[in-house]
């Protein structure tokens, strides 16, 4: 079953075209990564989906939803949750402070059990939970970006490039963490340009180029292919 | 003594400059935005504050009650009607809007209540004595540093610990982000602007206190003056505009004494120039490191 199903997208910054018609699904419990060059736009549709951006034309359907008007504050009560490129963490704020950020919408008494999991999962952020995020390292902020968005339990998780600027020991970290959710029963939608490591975990792939989508598969099959071999795996 | 003196009167005109700094520095700080009309909402509290006590007879309390309620509705229709329709609008055309929301209000306030000023009466009068009459302290004075420094302490804890107030520090790092969390980016600009003007109506009144004449422009020099010391203190920084505020009144206040009453301003943005030359960001105005 589909949880989440874009269809035909077009989506503009000013009189740029950025996504093209874009037409995807997730279903329930997949891993489905979304791989493609710089600017081909996968950043774009991933805001689009969350409701930060709005399509000129087009839909987006997440749990038989559509989103259309729905404003981007609200999405995350439906069970989407996104960690943004570039982490985005609250720098001015603590460990702590911004997990709560992350189950906002959520009652009080639910916040605590979450924390604990997030911090189970997360050691690292236990021991610096009271320290300025702005202070952590790069790996720890990545944790700390996945810990706050896992606080408003999604049923989707969304992560845009979460091993962007990280050393391959934590590439590894943050993919096994992924599994981990993945096997705990989270729907995952992973946009990489690590597409080596992407396809190896993923059920379904999209590759994406200049606003379209010109492949698909599983990710076995991508991984197989010439054409992405060539463009994205280095030969 | 006399030294003392002066120091005191600065420290509660700086008191005042400081509430007025709060407002503007917390809607730089979440909204990104200089709202020039800060200063006309003080002279509306002033004008609210007079009304009810001189024409409707209420005591003092309720009137200051009355000033902060109309004042935080007129806070949060000026940010609903002029600037959220500008939130993707660049700075320039913001600005330029704030500007023309502030000649409105002084432009209404003539209208309503006419050109000639008002005596304001202090809201409370009297003096205390100290060192066998040396020294003389009006207790307006202490009153206004009393709700300064209660009004300081509130608005950190109000920061730091509610749930709003949190929403508020991450709305003012990454607004994207924070509409992410599910939180509701409007509304908590709207409470930024409610609790800025709330805090502009106290201004107001206390500053009528000091300085009587009620007119339409009277909220004009102590709105510049509380952003210059936002701006000085660092602008953003609550302990910052608390800290510019107190020093700008006190700096003024010895300028006045000491140097020359008509130099004193010259001499405070003097002082504002030369601190941001060494300092750019402002005194506790910090340096927030590019995201990569
Ligand atoms: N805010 C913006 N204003 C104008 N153009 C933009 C904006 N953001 C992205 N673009 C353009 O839209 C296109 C798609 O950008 P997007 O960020 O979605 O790409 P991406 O696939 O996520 O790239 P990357 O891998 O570098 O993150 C690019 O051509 C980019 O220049
Ligand atoms: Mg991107």
């Amino acid at each position: 079953m589909a949880i989440l199903q874009v269809n035909d997208i077009h989506v503009y910054y000013g009189s740029i075209h950025a996504v093209k018609g874009v037409s995807f699904e997730v279903n329930q419990g997949e891993i489905v990564t979304l791989i493609g060059a710089n600017g081909a736009g996968k950043s774009t549709v991933l805001n689009t989906v969350s409701g930060l951006l709005h399509p000129a034309s087009g839909s987006v359907v997440f749990d038989g939803k559509d989103l259309k008007g729905v404003a981007a504050h609200k999405v995350v009560e439906h069970g989407m949750a996104q960690v943004p490129e570039g982490r985005r963490v609250f720098l001015q704020m603590t460990v702590e402070e911004n997990l709560e950020m992350g189950a906002y919408t959520r009652p009080r008494d639910e916040i605590m059990g979450s924390m604990d999991d997030v911090y189970r999962r997360f050691p690292r952020l236990k021991e610096r939970r009271r320290q300025i995020a702005g202070t952590l390292s790069g790996g720890e902020q990545q944790m700390l970006a996945i810990g706050r968005a896992l606080m408003s339990k999604p049923t989707l998780l969304m992560l845009d490039e979460p091993s962007m600027g990280l050393a391959p020991i934590l590439v590894e970290q943050i993919f096994d963490i992924i599994r981990e959710l993945h096997a705990g029963g989270t729907t995952i939608l992973l946009v990489e340009q690590n597409a080596q490591a992407a396809l190896s975990i993923a059920d379904r792939a999209y590759v994406l180029e200049t606003g379209k989508i010109t492949l698909s598969g599983t990710g076995a099959e991508l991984m197989a292919s010439d054409k992405v071999r060539q463009a994205y795996l280095g030969g | 003594m006399v030294f003392l003196s002066y120091l005191i009167s600065g420290l509660s005109l700086g008191s005042v400059y400081a509430i007025i700094a709060l407002g503007y520095t917390m809607v730089y700080g979440i909204a990104k935005m200089l709202n020039f009309a800060h200063g006309d909402v003080i002279m509306v509290g002033g004008y609210i504050c007079f009304i009810a006590t001189t024409n409707l007879g209420l005591p003092v309390w309720l009137a200051v009650i009355l000033s902060m309620a109309a004042c935080t509705v007129l806070g949060v229709v000026i940010e609903g009607l002029a600037y959220k329709p500008l939130r993707q609008a660049p700075a320039l055309a913001v600005l330029i809007t704030a500007i023309g929301v502030s000649y409105f209000l002084q432009n209404a306030a003539l209208l309503i209540w006419g050109a000639n000023p008002k005596m304001f009466s202090p809201v409370v009068t009297g003096t205390l004595q100290l060192f066998d009459g040396q020294l003389t302290i009006s207790y307006v004075s202490l009153l206004t540093i009393a709700a300064c420094i209660v009004i300081m302490i509130a608005l950190t804890l109000y920061i730091n610990k509610s749930k709003m107030g949190k929403a508020m520090r991450a709305v003012s790092e990454d607004k994207g982000a924070a509409q992410l969390m599910g939180i509701h980016v409007n509304r908590t600009i709207s409470t930024t602007f409610a609790i800025g003007s709330a805090l502009a109506a106290v201004a107001g009144v206390l500053y009528c206190s000091f300085s009587p004449m009620l007119m339409p422009t009277t909220g004009s020099m102590p709105g510049i003056k509380a952003f210059t010391a936002a701006v000085f203190g660092g602008i953003g920084s609550i302990p910052g505009a608390f800290l510019g505020g107190i020093l700008l009144g006190i700096i003024e206040s010895l300028a006045k004494a000491y140097i020359s009453t008509n130099m004193a301003n010259s001499i405070v943005f003097a002082v504002l120039i030369v601190v941001l030359v060494v300092k750019p960001t402002g005194l506790l105005g910090k340096y927030v490191p590019e995201k990569v």
